[in-house]
Formats: structure tokens, sequence, C-alpha cells
């Protein structure tokens, strides 16, 4: 077991937790993704290989499927990102190459992104000042592909009104929480 | 205390008179009342004088009652805040406002400027285009600062904005704009229809007009029955009822603009809370029900304060209780004026007369009517005190008023329908432009804004126009029960400026732009509508003429014999109302005007003084200053010597990294570089260069076959994106039919350069004992996914940019500061230093490696010395227009180190090239410095250029010129290979 302890995308040990009335802004460092693309011609055998993985079929266009551990979303045509606890999937994209083999590349991507969770009956109003992303008719499990702070990020609902994750470029980690908490305390 | 009274206060309206509002007006202290706006309070305090003309400083009051007002602009709040330019017409009283007029000096009652009224023969349209002609250097130096000073509006604070400004993002199924009877009707259709509505108006309080009129409507008083349709609006979880929000544009794809006035009507905002938010509205279908705005009459002496807009006058009246003066008068040319002096009748103000331009004017007021008459003149100084009139029979005669209502009819506000180059048509019932083809999909538009000037018609076309625009959308919506309204017809006789006398007639207050000047364009050819405004200013400013624009047009008509539909508008264009230039911005100002982004050792970096330098978005450490160290010279010297003499670590993280997979991966990578990769054995690394489409030399990295089907490429971290992009065209445009797979892994890896002689030594340390890193096992340009620390899967590539022995490592981001921290402590026996960009590219210059200094985008691979790498054996892109031949002259510019002969001399990046004893000029240009550095390894400043037929010139010495700095200094050519030019060191 290797002894480098590990930080979060905004530079810490331990998530950051913003709490303001009706939201909570959490830094959701302990996931793992890797991203998932059918190769040409091949993709019936991927996405009965993932399938297979995943407990559940892989998601049509800008929805999300869950199944135990994994949940799987759309990110491109035949692409999807993997998402799974990272404490028991850290070498997640070696456990999904390995279910789907030559018919997909797959790609390591749990540090290529930092992810916020935003939970509360005003995490709308917070949105709506950050993105274009319609998110007051966004369904349980649907994701977009939205720009906040300039940056491209993925927004998923997890639970309609109540429950969003904002998945962005990790490096600017910094700025997305920023641009979050500054618009929280402008909107609530 | 306030120091006046409110003398010209009247019972009723929309304000909470048991609370009083203290403000001031050019240091005088006043009162008002909540629901004032500035300038109810100010007439009310019997404050008729608010500002100076644009040019000729004549005094000037309140014209309008909204955002149509072109006179009364004054400068609010004090300090950092202090805005110029705001109507006092909306401004909403606070509690310890501060107004202050503007474009006055010394005084608002006396104004020296005011000496330009004077010459007002001189200062006429095109003053400015015929008078400051000659001699040509004086108008910016001399002619423009005058005319700056002399004319214009208020002032800025010349402070930073203290305040914060939101954007965002909205959607509906129906945007209604204006909150008047037809979009309230038009809101409570679609709200109880069940659609996402979103109502947005710019004034305080909802209801439009019927705040300012006295008509019942279904047995209510407007505000009453406004208040009742609010709450249920309110009530609504579907419908976003948006006050002080205005709508400031159409754009493409149903896409409007709004600017929301969040924290205006407050002395400061709250903590953390915008100033005003620019909203961007998504909408399915928008309805237009934006009014109407009343047109004055011009005649001479037409702009004294307290002449003002009858519509506005009644306003005054109903909504904020007040009268601009104790006694008044009306000119009109429609019934509809006449409701002015019945409401301040009723309210017990002194109605003289009403002046009614048609022969046949009913009686509608109870007091005397002058049918025929027209206003020829009026007098006061700095306010109104008579009106002159010719009356039917062509005798003369004076009355007294302070305040004058004029009415000249209604212009339905087509601003909103012509953004998207829709053209208004003429409507000769109402003689005015309503909406014609707005040219913009999913738009409609009700009431008084297309025309329907009644209660009732526009309660009705609201309701119906919102009915079908959701029909269009599948939504049904039920028909709603309207309330009774008023329905008079209108009754109006077209009348645009009174023909009497020979002194000035405003048409445009604002710009001061008079009948005459009208006249005089079109005398002097300037006819059509656009330059008509240009050559004028008529329909300029803050303002954009709502209130001017269509008397001018109506004088040019009568004067080109045409009708005023031929002669047509100017083009409206967003945005609506001024909008301050903080809201444009946004948050994006100081430190956050853009994103950042931080590499794994940011936190290293900090703690271990690094000054950082942005790369892009990324912050990378430029260098590390150690204690004692005194210039930054100082530190990357010793920064080069200790890497070149031991190790160094640096962070390399922000060079783009793309995973490229897929059974096509090396042949799609045949196509992207230049140089061949077919063949690239598995565990190997290599260079590449890429060309632009055109032969032009793009970029260029190292790429690492870590399996049959996968490859990591590397690119420059400036164009990490631009690459990113070409390779997604590549694969999705030009090869579809490869089997190619692409994605970003720039920051899921902390990457790490570790160079120097004892660079393997130390990484022996950090890296797994099973996997063997030395020369014989992992040879140089060699690649391997590894282990490291105990376990933690990491990616090591042999490959130096500095020349040295020199490696990269990789782990996944998250370990990355405790990788950094782990080399540094196993490196302390090797007195391993960490090293930013600025030693990075100091040893890249000593090892003549090209960079985005040399990759400049006029470069090609010949010119970089590596026109052999473009090979002929395959296609690549770019490599058949590489071979265009103004591109291959033989003495094309070629990349050559360059040191000074006179080692105290500096090298300069930017200087050019002169063959000793020819000019220095253009046409003898032999080439340029790139880049340029000092060295620590030689002792000298070097650098590294193009020069025209560079690699037969070595030993040349050549000029280095730099006419900027006018320095001249002799260079040597040499090879761009300072240190170790046989490569020795990094095999070793």
């Amino acid at each position: 077991m290797h002894d480098l302890k590990p930080l979060t995308p905004l530079g810490s040990t331990t998530a950051q937790i913003d709490r303001f009335a009706g939201l909570t802004i959490s830094e959701c460092p302990d996931w793992a993704l890797a991203s998932l693309a059918a190769r040409r011609g091949r993709e019936q055998d991927t996405a009965t290989a993932a399938q297979n993985l995943l407990g559940t079929a892989l998601p049509d266009v800008a929805a999300t499927a869950t199944s135990g551990d994994f949940t799987a979303f759309w990110t491109g045509p035949q692409q999807w990102m993997i998402e799974a606890p990272h404490d028991s999937h850290e070498e997640l994209a070696t456990e999904v190459k390995s279910a789907v083999g030559d018919a997909a590349s797959v790609t390591e991507q749990t540090d290529g992104w930092c992810r916020f969770d935003l939970e509360g009956t005003r995490c709308h109003d917070v949105l709506e000042r950050l993105c274009n992303a319609d998110t007051r008719a966004m369904t349980q499990g649907q994701v977009t592909r939205t720009r906040l702070e300039h940056l491209g990020c993925f927004l998923i609902c997890r639970t309609k009104d109540a429950h969003f994750s904002v998945i962005g470029p990790r490096s600017s980690a910094g700025s997305i929480h920023h641009a979050l908490t500054v618009a929280a305390a402008s909107a609530i | 205390m306030s120091d006046n009274k409110q003398t010209n206060r009247l019972t009723g309206g929309q304000i909470d008179t048991s609370r009083s509002l203290r403000f001031s007006f050019d240091g005088k202290n006043y009162a008002g009342h909540p629901g004032d706006t500035l300038a109810s309070a100010l007439l009310a305090n019997n404050v008729r004088l608010m500002g100076r003309s644009f040019k000729y400083h004549r005094p000037r009051g309140v014209l309008g009652s909204g955002s149509e007002e072109p006179n009364a602009l004054v400068e609010l709040r004090s300090g950092a805040r202090q805005e110029p330019n705001t109507r006092a017409t909306t401004a909403e009283l606070f509690d310890g406002l501060e107004a202050k007029s503007q474009n006055r000096f010394p005084s608002l009652k006396f104004d020296a400027m005011a000496i330009n009224d004077r010459f007002s023969n001189f200062l006429t349209a095109g003053f400015y285009y015929k008078t400051f002609m000659w001699p040509a250097a004086f108008w910016e130096k001399l002619y423009e600062p005058i005319i700056r000073k002399a004319a214009g509006l208020g002032s800025l604070s010349l402070q930073d904005d203290p305040d914060e400004y939101d954007k965002g993002f909205l959607h509906c199924d129906l945007l209604i704009i204006g909150g008047g009877p037809a979009g309230l009707a038009a809101a409570l259709r679609a709200g109880r229809a069940g659609a996402q509505v979103i109502l947005a108006d710019e004034d305080y309080v909802f209801g439009g007009r019927l705040n300012a009129e006295t008509h019942e409507i279904g047995g209510e008083t407007g505000p009453a029955w406004t208040a009742a349709a609010m709450a249920e609006l309110d009530a609504m979880p579907n419908v976003r009822c948006m006050a002080r929000t205005s709508v400031l544009g159409a754009f493409d794809h149903g896409i409007y603009s709004a600017v929301e006035r969040v924290s205006d009507h407050l002395a400061v905002p709250s903590k953390g809370k915008p100033r005003q938010i620019l909203w961007r509205i998504y909408s399915k279908r928008a309805l237009v029900c934006a009014g109407a705005i009343e047109r004055p009459i011009a005649f001479e002496n037409n702009d004294r304060p307290g002449i003002m807009l009858a519509s506005a006058m009644r306003a005054y009246a109903n909504r904020w209780a007040v009268t601009a003066a104790p006694r008044v008068a009306v000119f009109t040319n429609n019934d509809d004026g006449h409701r002015t002096a019945v409401d301040l009748l009723a309210k017990g103000v002194k109605v003289t007369a009403v002046i009614d331009t048609r022969a046949d004017a009913p009686r509608i007021a109870d007091c005397e009517l002058l049918a025929g008459a027209q206003v020829i003149d009026t007098a006061g100084r700095l306010g109104l005190n008579y009106v002159k009139i010719q009356q039917a029979d062509g005798s003369e005669r004076t009355i007294e008023c302070g305040a004058l209502g004029v009415s000249g009819g209604w212009n339905p506000n087509v601003h909103m329908t012509c953004h998207q180059r829709g053209r208004p048509v003429w409507n000769d019932a109402i003689a005015a432009f309503v909406p014609g083809d707005t040219g913009t999909p999913g738009m409609s538009v009700a009431g008084a804004a297309q025309g329907d000037f009644s209660t009732a018609s526009a309660l009705q076309t609201g309701s119906d126009k919102a009915a079908a625009a959701l029909h269009d959308l599948g939504i049904d919506a039920p028909t709603i029960e309207l309330p009774q309204a008023e329905d008079t017809p209108v009754n109006l006789q077209p009348f645009w400026y009174v023909k009497h006398g020979k002194g000035r007639a405003w048409l445009d207050q604002q710009n001061d732009v008079t009948v005459k000047d009208v006249k005089l364009a079109h005398q002097e050819n300037f006819r059509s509508v656009e330059h008509l405004k240009r050559y004028t200013t008529l329909g300029m400013a803050t303002d954009q003429g709502k209130t001017s624009n269509m008397g001018g047009l109506a004088i040019m008509a009568e004067l080109a014999g045409k009708s005023i539909p031929e002669v047509g508008t100017t083009m409206f264009r967003p945005p609506y109302t001024p909008v301050p230039m903080g809201t444009m911005g946004g948050r994006a100002r100081g430190k956050h005007f853009h994103p950042v982004r931080e590499t794994p050792s940011h936190k290293y970096s900090t703690e271990n003084n690094a000054t950082f330098v942005e790369v892009g978005n990324w912050l990378r450490a430029q260098w590390f200053t150690k204690p004692g160290e005194t210039h930054w010279r100082e530190t990357v010297d010793r920064e080069v010597n200790a890497v070149r003499g031991s190790v160094g670590v640096c962070d390399v993280t922000t060079l783009g990294k793309i995973d490229i997979q897929g059974t096509d991966a090396a042949q799609f990578l045949n196509k992207v570089y230049a140089n061949a990769f077919a063949k690239l054995a598995v565990g190997k690394t290599r260079y590449g260069l890429m060309l632009r489409e055109d032969g032009i030399a793009m970029d260029d990295g190292t790429t690492a076959r870590l399996a049959e089907d996968q490859f990591v490429m590397t690119t420059t971290t400036a164009n990490a994106v631009n690459v990113y992009r070409h390779l997604e065209f590549v694969r999705q445009c030009l090869f579809p039919d490869m089997d190619v797979q692409l994605i970003s892994t720039t920051e899921a890896w902390a990457q790490y350069a570790v160079a120097g002689p004892n660079s393997r030594k130390l990484l022996q340390k950090i890296v797994d004992p099973e996997f063997d890193i030395s020369n014989e096992g992992f040879e140089f340009m060699a690649c391997r996914e590894i282990t490291v620390c105990g376990g933690l899967r990491a990616r090591l590539f042999r490959i130096s940019f500095s020349g040295e022995l020199a490696y990269e490592i990789a782990v996944p981001t998250r370990y990355g500061d405790a990788l950094f921290r782990k080399i540094m402590e196993a490196g302390q026996e090797f007195d391993v230093v960490p090293y930013g960009t600025e030693a990075l590219g100091v040893m890249r210059i000593e090892k003549g490696h090209a960079a985005g200094n040399e990759l400049n985008g006029t470069t090609t691979a010949l010119n970089l010395g590596m026109g052999r790498m473009v090979s002929k054996k395959k296609d690549s892109i770019g490599s058949t227009l590489s071979e265009r031949e103004g591109l291959n002259e033989p003495d094309a510019l070629m990349l050559v180190g360059f040191k000074p002969v006179n080692n105290a001399d500096k090298v300069t990046a930017g200087g050019h090239l002169m063959t000793k004893g020819t000019p220095k000029d253009a046409e003898h240009d032999q080439g340029y410095i790139t880049s340029a550095a000092f060295s620590p390894s030689l002792n000298s400043s070097i650098g590294l250029g193009f020069l025209k037929d560079g690699g037969n010139r070595l030993g040349e010495v050549m000029i280095l010129t730099t006419p900027l700095t006018g320095a001249d200094v002799e260079v040597e050519v040499v090879s761009a290979h300072f240190v170790d030019p046989e490569g020795e060191r990094l095999r070793a």
C-alpha cells in the first residue's frame, strides 16, 4: 500500500461543505470516473458488456442509469462516463476495461474532474445564476453539458428540484467553488 | 429636516404619506414619500428645474414620467457609487438619496455655459463638421477636449464600482414584456393554463397606465384591480413576476435579454447581493405588451421646465399625487389630452385652459376650451410662467400657467418588434407606426403596443394573444373572464409642430435638436432618416428618441413631400434602455475575470515562495525564490545550474494530454502528425510535429504508445484545447471511418519532469523496485505504466526538454501534491530543487528546442529545421501544402542560435537581424529573434531566431537591431544547440 496522501480538488485533506438556508454545497472527492466509448462497429458488444458490468443498460442521450455502486451518464454519441465510489472502485478504468475488452475504449477520468453537489430547495435559484441549463425542467437522472464560470461542466439531476451534481474540470475547482458559493450568497 | 414643504402635493395616489423619506438635490434637502420617484418628489417640492440641456445648456424639467425621459437626467448617489445620466423619472426615492444636476457650471440656476444659447445660430446641426475642419491636428488636442467639456452629460466617479452584478438564465413558455393591462390579462390566462410564464415590467409596480389613470376596471380602481391580479399571479408557482426588470432586446431563437434592478431602490445593496442582474431569457414564445408612449408637439420655446407630456402630468397627479404647478394648461390634438384636464381638475388643480388644435374639438373637461388654437410661444426663465396662444380667429392671447401638458397622440412601443429587423407599418387611424412583420419567430404583440389603446382592447388582445401563443406550443388556455373596462375610441387629428414664429421649437430635448435643424438637414441633403439622425443627432443618446423621433420624421416627410411611412424609421437596436457597464461585466472582474487552473503542486509551490505566471488559465510556478535571493535572475540561474549539475523537478501537468485509443489510433496519428507514427513500438515515445492544413506548423509534443491501440499525446500548454478540437475535427469530419476515440486526460494526471544527471538515482527511490529504470532497462524515449511509492499506479516517460537525463512521471492528480513532496524528500541527498517555467525556458533555449515563440503560426517545418520530418512516404495533414514553392525558397528562414560578439551585450527577442553594412530597413531584413535568455551554462546572453538561409550562415556576424529601443548589437550566428549538441547527456 502506498503512503501518498490524497488532496481534494480544493486542495484539502477533507471535503469542503458550505451551508446556506435551503442549500448545501459539498465537494465530493470520493468518486471514481472512467470514460467509455464504443469502438466502431462494436456498439452492441459494448452495450452488452457494459450492462453485464453495471447491472443496467447504458443510458440514452442526456440520461443517467444507476444500479448498485455504478452510475453511467451519457456524454456523447456512443460515449459515457461511469461513476462509482472511489474507495471500492479506485481502479475503475481497469475494472471497466476488463469488462468491455476490445469492444470499447476506456480511460481513467477520476482526477480529471471535480464534483460539487447542490442539495436543497434553493438549487435552482443558484444554478440559474450560473448556467443556462433549464434545471427546473430537469427530471431525476437527466444530465446535460453546460457552461458554468466559463467552464464546460456536466450537470446531473440526482433528485428533481432537490439535488444536482456539477462535474467540472478539476484544476479549476477553486473557481467553480467560488462561483457556486458567491451565487448562493447572492441568490439566497 | 427638509428645507422645503411639499407644496405641490395633492391627495390620493400610490404613495405612503404616513412615512417620509429625506433626500437631497444639488445639496438642498427635501422630503418625499415611499412610492415616489425622484422626479415626483422634486415636483412635489415645487422643483421644476432639474437639468441643463446638452448643447445650449437651457434650463430643463421633466418631460415624461417613465423610462422615455429625455431631460431630467441626474447624477445619483455620491462617491464611488455616483452614477451619471440617471433618469429622475425612474429613480425610486429612498431615504438619504443624493442627486445632483449635471452639465452645468457653477450651478443649475446660473449656468455660465448657457452662453451657448446666445450663439445658437452658429451651433446648428452639422456645426462641428463645418467648423472644426481646420487645421486637422487641432481636432484631437484642442477642439475635441473643449467640446467634450462643454457638451455632455454627467460625469463618472473614476473610482471602482463597489457593487456586484450577477448574470443569470431563465426559461419559459411565454415571456410577457410589460405588465400593463394587456400583459396582466395575458399572464392571467397563460398562468391559469399552467404554462411557464415570465412577466417582466420595468416599473417597480405592475399595472402600467392602470396606475396613472382614473378609469375603473371591473368596478375597481386600476391599482386595486392590478393588486388583485398580482396577488393571483404571485401565488402561481408557474408564473415569475419580475418587477424593476427591463427587457432590453430580442435576439435569435426566442432569446431576450433583461436587466433586473435588484437593489437600485436601496441606498446600498445588502452584503453579497447584486445591484442588478442581467438575465438571458430563453422563451418559447414572447408577447410584447410594452404599451405606448405619448409624443409631444413642437412649438416655440416648448422646452421650459413645467412643459411636459399630458400623460405624464396625469400620471404625476393620479399615481404620485403631485402637480407640477398649482395652475396648469393642456395643449392637445386629440381627446386623450383632455383627460389630463379632467383628472387634474378632479384633484383640485386649476386648469386654465385646454388648447386643442382641432377646430371641432369636443368639450370634455370643465374648463375653458380653446378649439382650433395653438401654443405659439412660452415665457419664464427657469420655469414656465405663461403660454402665448394663437386662437382659431388668429388673435393672440396669453395664459398664465406653471405647467403645460402636451399631447400629440401616442406611439406604440414597437422597439422590441424591430430588433430582428422587423419594420413597423403605418396606421392612419392613430397616425402612428404599429408593429409589422416583426421578423422575430415566436413573437406577438398585444395592447397599446400594437395600437389598441383602450383598456378593454388591451385586456382582450393580451388574453387572446397569450392563448394563441400557447396554442402553438400545444397548451390549451381556456378563455378567462375579463373585467369591464373603458373602451374609448381614438379621436385625433395629426399635428406635429406649430408653424408660427421664427424661434426654436424643440423636437429632441435630450440632444437639443429643433425643427429648424431638421429643415437644415433636409436643405443640406441629409434626407434619409439614418442621415438625418447622424447629422442632427436626433434620437441619439440615453432616450434613443422615444419622444422625439416621430416629430422629426413627420417634418422630414413634409419637407420631402412624402408620407411618413415613405420616410420610414431609423433602426431600433438593443438595449431598450441604458445598462450600466458593470451589469454587462457581471462578476467577471478583477481576479475573477476568468477562471484559473491550479497545478497539482500549487499548494507546495505557494508554501515554497513560488512566483506564479499565467499561462492560459493555468497558474504555473515561474521560479522559487530562496531566502537571500534578491533578483529573479539569481533564482533562475540557481535553478538551471542545479538541474544541469544534479537534479530538479518541475510541474508539467499543464501540457495537454490526450488519450487516443482505437484500432485505427496509429493510422490516425499518421494523418495528424507530419512524421511517421504507425510503426512506433509499444513502450516508446516519439516527438511529433503537427501541421495545419496549409502546411504551417501547428503544434508539437511527444506521443507515447502505451498499447497497440492506445497512445497518449502531449501538446503544448497553450494549444491543448486547440489541438483537441483539431483532433475531434479530424476524427469526426475528415476520417469518420476510422475507429478512434479521444478524450482529454490533461488534469487527470499530475505530471512532473525530473531532470538532471541524478534524476535516475532519485527516481529509483520513488519507482517501485520491480520496475527497471536503468539506462538499459528504460532507454531514452521509453514509456511504461509502473507503480510508485509502494503500489500507486503511475506512468513514466523518459523524455527531456532540458537536454539533461530526464523523466516525466505521472500519478493520479489527487496524489500529485504528495508525490511532489516525496520527490523533494527523496532528492535531498542530491540537493534536488523545484524549478519553474523560467528555468525550463532557459534550458530549452540552451538546448535549441522550439516552443510557442517559434511555432508562431507563420513558420513551417522547414523553418524549424525539421523539414525532413515531413514524411513523403505517407499522406498527412498539411504535407501537400507544405510543398508550396513560396514556403521552400532557397533562402527560407531557418532556426539558428545567436550569441553576442561582445559577451556583455544582450540578445533581445523581437529584434531583427541585418547583414552588416546594409541599411536597417524592412527591405534588408534577414530575420528575427524569437526567444532569448541569459544562459548560466554559457555565462552569456543567447537567443534563438529565424534567419534567411540560416543553416549556411553559421559564424557570420550580424547586426541585431531593435528600432523600438534603439539597441544595436553585433551577434554571431551559431547552432541552435548551445548545450550538448550531440545529445549525450539525455541518453546517459
